[in-house]
């Protein structure tokens, strides 16, 4: 099929960019989107342009690193799918397909679709841990009995893989998913409850310092999360912030 | 106590605080004004209790008063707030493959309710401070009924008020719900039947508003 690419292409992180046309043929149904991003960029360094930069990594939907707004929409039109593992099938001959990368004040682009997510780091590091003692009299996590519901919730929080679509989805650029689900995983189990109180202040201070908008409920981020991540864990944050604050 | 105001979370259990606060006032309020429909003489004895009841006048009202500005001010600060998390837009941005029109425009939505507020503190408010407290007219218990009636006989008035109604209904349709996630109670457990109590509220008391106004209007040119 033949598509007319809109790609936001843009130097460096303090130079003005733009949407830049890339016509583009031969591109087959069962091609991923990235393997369709190769195809354009072999053809752009054949005709000596400096090829389209974008992230990727494990090409399997685990990393998070395939970050592109397509058409609008965070990792393109598939729901509970990565960039990386959405097929061109999803497509039609003569479509034009708009590529932009994640849009927030605290994901500055780096260079064309790349933009840099070490606020998501930053969070995570500020209490997104438990602290264990490794030195070799270390409990056997399976010692704890955990009920099989928990269990299961804590784990679906954490598959989140940190890709951002939830921000990039979200009107206000809001980081609230992502930190509820990284806050969700510990404090549904016990291992999470020393330091509950001091994690849920400590990341919610360093995702408002990055930058990020407030929640205003809309969904857009469950919806557009290629893991699934529920609002749910919003809602779980916010009770155990109220709790950190007021119980202390 | 600052870095608990300077939260992006408390932020949103202030707008849920107060949001809700100002449902329950709704709904008392819609509750008064039926009775203009069905039992005039009732709508005269509890407005007259509203008006003069020290009570109601002095802790209530302005606690009131207070909730809204809460409310529409903190509304108005996440706007600016949430404009500046994202300084560059995008070119294309499909927000309804996500989520609600009226999810994403609550700012529109109560915008154009604290305009009809406005009107709203200019008819009922301003008229009772200079009635009783400017030009000392008597006090009346039974005046009420008939300076609601005349209030709608103005066509452009009361479809202004059916209008804001509208919007209203809009703005709870999300807010209401949306007020429960804000507080972290918990939405799974709680079902969908609490979700579609919030939805049918939504409506039904703003429709019963504009039904009211309706009433008195089409009373009127009736008569
Ligand atoms: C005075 C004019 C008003 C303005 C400017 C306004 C503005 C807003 C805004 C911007 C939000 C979204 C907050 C967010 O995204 O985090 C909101 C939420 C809400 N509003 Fe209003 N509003 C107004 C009047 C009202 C009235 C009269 C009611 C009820 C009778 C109401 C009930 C609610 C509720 C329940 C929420 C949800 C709070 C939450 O999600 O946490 N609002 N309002
Ligand atoms: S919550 Fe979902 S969308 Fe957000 S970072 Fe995690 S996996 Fe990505
Ligand atoms: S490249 Fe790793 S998730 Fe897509």
């Amino acid at each position: 099929m033949k598509l007319n690419l809109k790609i936001w292409r843009q130097e460096g992180p303090k130079v003005k960019g733009k949407l830049v046309d890339y016509p583009l043929d031969g591109v087959d149904g069962d091609m991923s989107f990235l393997e369709m991003m190769d195809i354009l960029n072999e053809k752009l360094i054949n005709e000596g342009d400096i090829p389209v930069e974008f992230d990727h990594d494990c090409r399997e939907g685990i990393c998070g690193s395939c970050n592109m707004m397509i058409n609008g929409e965070p990792h393109g039109p598939q729901k509970l799918t990565t960039t990386c593992q959405l097929h061109m099938r999803k497509f039609s001959d003569g479509d034009t397909i708009t590529i932009e990368p994640w849009r927030a004040k605290a994901f500055p682009v780096i260079k064309d679709l790349i933009v840099d997510r070490s606020a998501f780091d930053r969070i995570q590091q500020a209490g997104g841990y438990i602290s264990v003692n490794t030195s070799g009299n270390t409990q056997d996590a399976n010692s704890i009995p955990i009920e099989k519901s928990k269990a299961d919730e804590a784990f679906w929080s954490a598959t989140c893989i940190g890709c951002g679509a939830c921000v990039a989805a979200c009107k206000n650029a809001s980081a609230m998913l992502f930190t509820s689900a990284k806050i969700s995983q510990f404090a549904l189990l016990p291992q999470g409850e020393l330091e509950a109180t001091e994690r849920v202040e400590a990341m919610v201070r360093q995702m408002d310092e990055e930058g990020f908008g407030n929640c205003s409920n809309t969904g857009a981020c469950m919806v557009e999360c290629p893991k699934g991540i529920k609002l749910e864990n919003i809602a779980r944050m916010n009770r155990e912030y109220l709790k950190a604050e007021v119980v202390g | 106590m600052s870095a608990l105001v300077k939260s992006s979370l408390a932020r949103k259990w202030v707008m849920a605080l107060s949001g809700l606060f100002l449902v329950v006032f709704l709904t008392q309020h819609f509750t008064i004004n039926i009775t203009s429909v069905i039992a005039p003489d009732t709508f005269n004895e509890w407005s007259h209790f509203m008006g003069y009841n020290p009570l109601v006048q002095f802790i209530l009202q302005p606690i009131l008063i207070a909730g809204v500005i809460v409310h529409f001010i903190m509304g108005i600060v996440l706007e600016i707030r949430n404009n500046k998390a994202r300084p560059i837009k995008y070119k294309r941005f499909d927000g309804n493959s996500n989520s609600t029109w009226v999810s994403r425009n609550m700012i529109y939505t109560g915008a154009v309710v604290l305009a009809f507020l406005g009107l709203h503190f200019y008819d009922f408010w301003i008229h009772e401070i200079d009635y009783k407290y400017i030009t000392v007219g008597v006090e009346d218990p039974t005046r009420y009924i008939e300076e609601l009636r005349e209030k709608f006989v103005d066509p452009v008035r009361t479809w202004i008020y059916v209008g804001s109604f509208v919007l209203l209904a809009l703005h709870l349709w999300h807010g209401f719900n949306s007020s429960f996630q804000s507080m972290g109670v918990k939405s799974v457990k709680q079902g969908d039947g609490f979700r579609k109590f919030t939805y049918a509220w939504a409506i039904l008391i703003p429709a019963g508003f504009v039904f009211i106004a309706l009433y008195h209007h089409f009373n009127h040119i009736a008569a």
